[in-house]
């Protein structure tokens, strides 16, 4: 595909869920509340987009993934957040 | 167009999508054993559920024309309970030589805990010990990466595994070339709001190319969709994929992989 023909495929979908993400950041924003680790993980995340380098989903994955090698001790429940709480400490 | 559905949880579906994935195209679903919502109280309850994936279910689907196959196990979510985990592996073996199981899965990983772990390595070994394919799910959102790297250890670890008997399903931009780079076939799970969109599974296509890549829908009593192999293969038709590059993904390749079970067969076109 040229990038013509890509970004007549994406443009709109990509531009909606872009204003989609800035609308949830002033949905946080707005909303009372201390600090978040799901929060800090996301603005991380969010600088490869802007980062002009390639492999973006790749790297916002990683940002966004358990980095440690070793298993742990026992299951701490069944579900995954969506983030590692020990990345970012803030 | 044809294609194979190689990861559904149909025990959660109706019989409307049955009908669906068989007009859309579907010649073939296959269904590994699952978590169902809720830990299950005793082996008991394995057993009940290994009848039905291996008895009800196929002649659930054979009255749409749909052949039915299936992958045992016990689901990561309950191997926390090493007693219950170890009464259900000493239940599997007496299911294995039915017409219709096509290996162990979806074992693997879910928190990447040390019972899990314990729980993956002996699925892995009553897998070698009767010869049989590999489904495995890897874990969610934060916890994929290590898992999926753990989960490779210990494959790695048991000798008689051979990589082109196991698929590793679930896969994502962060782990596809961890999976194909270690000879194993990857499986991209088309999910809602978790794994692949339709347009990230053809992305990781251009990327990687159409060696030892699957999709499916894993469709299950989560929210999820049946037909997103068909939506994405219209996906790759609007990206100028042809019709027989197509049918390579969607058909011939879980073709290829499942046939490894002389058991997969499908009736004559
Ligand atoms: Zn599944």
């Amino acid at each position: 595909m040229t990038r013509q023909q890509v970004l007549d495929l994406y443009f709109l979908d990509a531009r909606s869920k872009l204003i989609e993400v800035a609308a949830f950041l002033d949905r946080v924003d707005r909303a009372d509340g201390g600090v978040d680790f799901r929060l800090a993980a996301f603005r991380q995340a969010m600088r490869h987009l802007a980062d002009g380098a390639p492999r973006r989903a790749e790297k916002v994955l990683l940002a966004l993934s358990d980095p440690t090698n070793e298993p742990v001790a026992k299951a701490p429940g069944k579900g995954a957040i969506g983030a590692w709480p020990n990345r970012v400490k803030s | 167009m044809r294609f194979i559905e190689p990861h559904a949880h149909m025990v959660s579906r109706t019989t409307d999508d049955y009908a669906a994935l068989v007009t859309a195209g579907c010649a073939a679903v296959c269904e590994p054993a699952f978590w169902a919502g809720f830990d299950r109280g005793s082996a008991a309850g394995f057993h009940d559920y290994f009848h039905q994936l291996t008895d009800f279910e196929p002649q659930r689907a054979a009255k749409f024309g749909l052949p039915h196959f299936c992958w045992l196990c016990l689901n990561p979510k309950e191997a926390e309970d090493l007693r219950l985990a170890k009464d259900v592996l000493a239940l599997i073996p007496q299911f294995l030589d039915r017409p219709t199981v096509l290996g162990i899965g979806e074992i693997g990983l879910n928190k990447n805990s040390r019972n899990e772990l314990a729980i993956l390595e002996r699925h892995i070994e009553l897998a070698a010990r009767h010869d049989q394919l590999i489904l495995v799910h890897t874990p969610h959102l934060e916890d994929k990466l290590k898992g999926t790297r753990l989960t490779i250890d210990a494959l790695r670890n048991q000798p008689r595994i051979r990589p082109e008997r196991v698929i590793i399903d679930h896969v994502e931009e962060h782990t596809v070339k961890l999976v194909l780079d270690a000879g194993f076939w990857a499986g991209m799970t088309l999910y809602p709001t978790s794994k692949c969109t339709p347009a990230r599974a053809v992305d990781i296509l251009d990327v990687c190319g159409t060696e030892r890549l699957w999709m499916n829908s894993a469709c299950d009593w989560g929210e999820s969709v049946p037909l997103n192999i068909p939506r994405t293969a219209l996906e790759m038709r609007r990206r100028g994929w042809s019709a027989a590059a197509i049918d390579r993904v969607i058909y011939q390749n879980p073709v290829q992989f499942l046939s490894q079970c002389p058991k997969f067969r499908l009736p004559p076109d």
